[in-house]
């Protein structure tokens, strides 16, 4: 390949200080209200329940639940417990971790449709019990697959989605 | 000249707070949707096109529009975020509805500025990262620089600048949707803890929760839709901004707000505003501001606006009555959201809805905007009753 005209940026020169860099690191910590509808869900969680709403206008039933419907415009109230089982809808197998190192064992981030909860409605989770292999993980999950959450004990809840540990496939 | 006037006819809000655990910003803002679509007598079905004002550091999400939507009811509609103060984003939906495809429009302001754990930090991030950060002042010594520097340049005096203070807080407690109303006295204010030198604890707005939401339509629509209530009509709206370089500023003036009062007082058609403009609400974060951007504004002569405060010439019940609202001294400051404040205030006024704090026969109103420190950069709009 011919090289481009021109001096072109070397490493030295970044270390050596040929070229500056510049560092800052903020410092933006928040501490976000979850508001009625996020703090009863959260709770929900806490008692080890999944908690939907319902709306009377369009009979849906949606999790996470909302004070308000976001197609009818209206407030709900209507809170409806629902079973802690569902069905995948879509997962992925992640073999990335945050700073772009590869992981040895690969995650499964997974849309799970809650039974009960209207077509579409579902929580976002991970899988476990699947395997530690790309094989093993695509033969045991299908869009489709049913699934069970699996819960940390009632002394280890605190109201956060982590309570749900994961979900595993069942059947 | 704008081509086809624009109005504003609903408005709906929450009460301003120190702090607002019980609700989330989402259902905050469907609070104030609600309300503002039943003030207009609208559906949200009907509205064609929303704007969101919002900076992603100060909600604390990224793309933060991306979760706006639900709680408007705009699902499957167009919202754009504008990250500026709130009546650079009502400039931005004029301009919107001035294409003429457009009939009802939506602005959203909303606050949650009790959520940020550490706000210094987040304005510090605003500035220059090689030349201002490093130094690691609390950002606050910028309004402390302007102070002095417009003090000096102006004439104006600390006792004036705390008796803004004194007087907006005393303002809201006519105002129940003030979060800090006081009985206070600019000497409580000038023997307040001292921030940033000459600004004291007492010159600072300290911040506060909420949300507003605002329907606009074209003045052709009006009848279409059966509005309620008595549109209130955008005559002038303009912007404007100065360096971001801080040692490059004129720091005794508000270059922004001349500028921005230029461009909406030239399309509101107004030659004297000292004269045609009943009642303003301006910028009042720091308590020098209002007299700094009075003096801008053409509302007071250079050097003037301390002394006419003192005569109350600005009280309610004098010639120009400005921040009757309590000002966000008095109400709170929130944000992006501030500029809709003002602009509220001026709607409900104008609409002869204010209550006990109603100014009579008011026909002319300016709202003006500033996005705080270390900003340079600022927006007016004249709105009127005919
Ligand atoms: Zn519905």
């Amino acid at each position: 390949m011919k090289p481009f005209s021109g001096t072109s940026l070397t490493d030295h020169a970044l270390t050596t200080g040929e070229v500056l860099l510049t560092y800052w690191k903020v410092k933006a910590e928040y501490q976000w209200d979850a508001g009625l509808a996020m703090s009863t869900y959260l709770n929900g969680l806490k008692q080890g329940k999944l908690l939907g709403i319902h709306c009377p206008q369009c009979r849906r039933t949606l999790i996470p639940p909302r004070v308000f419907c976001e197609l009818c415009f209206r407030p709900l109230d209507q809170w409806v417990e629902l079973a802690n089982i569902g069905k995948i809808n879509t997962y992925s197998v992640s073999y990335v971790n945050w700073d772009a190192t590869r992981r040895q064992t690969p995650e499964v981030p997974a849309v799970i449709e809650i039974d009960g909860a209207s077509p579409g409605m579902g929580i976002l989770h991970l899988m476990g019990e699947v395997g530690d292999t790309l094989e093993a993980i695509t033969r045991r999950l299908k869009v489709g697959t049913p699934v069970q959450a699996v819960w940390k004990p009632d002394s280890e809840r605190e109201g956060a989605i982590t309570d749900i540990r994961y979900f595993r496939p069942i059947g | 000249m704008l081509g086809e006037r624009v109005a504003i006819v609903g408005a709906g809000y929450t009460p301003l707070r120190p702090i607002s655990p019980e609700v989330s910003f989402r259902e905050m803002i469907f609070e104030a949707a609600v309300k503002a679509y039943a003030d207009a007598g609208i559906r949200p079905h009907d509205v064609s096109t929303f704007v969101s004002v919002a900076e992603d550091y100060n909600d604390g999400t990224a793309i933060t529009d991306e979760y706006v939507p639900d709680q408007l009811g705009a699902v499957l509609k167009p919202v754009q975020t504008v990250s500026g103060d709130g009546i650079t984003g009502l400039a931005s939906l004029v301009m919107q509805l001035e294409t003429g495809q457009l009939d009802l429009a939506v602005i959203e302001g909303h606050s949650k500025a009790s959520n940020v754990v550490r706000p210094a930090h987040i304005q510090a991030f605003a500035l220059d990262p090689i030349y201002a950060r490093p130094l690691a002042f609390h950002p606050n010594y910028v309004a402390g620089l302007e102070m002095r520097a417009f003090l000096a340049a102006t004439g104006n005096t600390e006792a004036q600048a705390a008796l803004v203070a004194a007087l907006n807080r005393a303002s809201a407690l006519r105002n129940p949707l003030a979060a800090y109303p006081a009985r206070m006295t600019a000497d409580d204010v000038l023997t307040s803890r001292p921030e940033a030198e000459p600004l004291k604890r007492g010159d600072i707005a300290a911040t506060a929760d909420g949300a507003i939401v605002l329907v606009l339509a074209r003045e052709s629509q009006l009848a279409r839709y059966k509005l309620n209530g008595r549109p209130v009509f955008i005559n002038g709206i303009g912007w404007g901004q100065h360096t971001p370089n801080i040692e490059e500023r004129d720091l005794h003036r508000a270059i922004y707000a001349e500028q921005s009062g230029r461009m909406a007082y030239k399309m509101a058609g107004i030659t004297n505003p000292a004269s045609q403009i009943d009642f303003a609400e301006v910028d009042d974060t720091f308590s020098y501001k209002q007299l700094q951007h009075l003096e801008a504004l053409g509302l007071a002569e250079t050097g003037q606006a301390g002394r006419l405060l003192e005569q109350g010439v600005f009280s309610p019940g004098g010639a120009l009555p400005v921040n009757v609202s309590g000002g966000h001294l008095g109400c709170g400051y929130t944000h992006e959201m501030a500029g809709l404040r003002s602009v509220l205030e001026v709607v409900l006024q104008l609409r002869g809805t204010a209550g006990e704090r109603q100014l009579p026969g008011v026909r002319v109103g300016l709202a003006q905007s500033w996005r705080g420190i270390p900003t340079t950069s600022g927006a007016v709009a004249v709105l009127g009753r005919e």
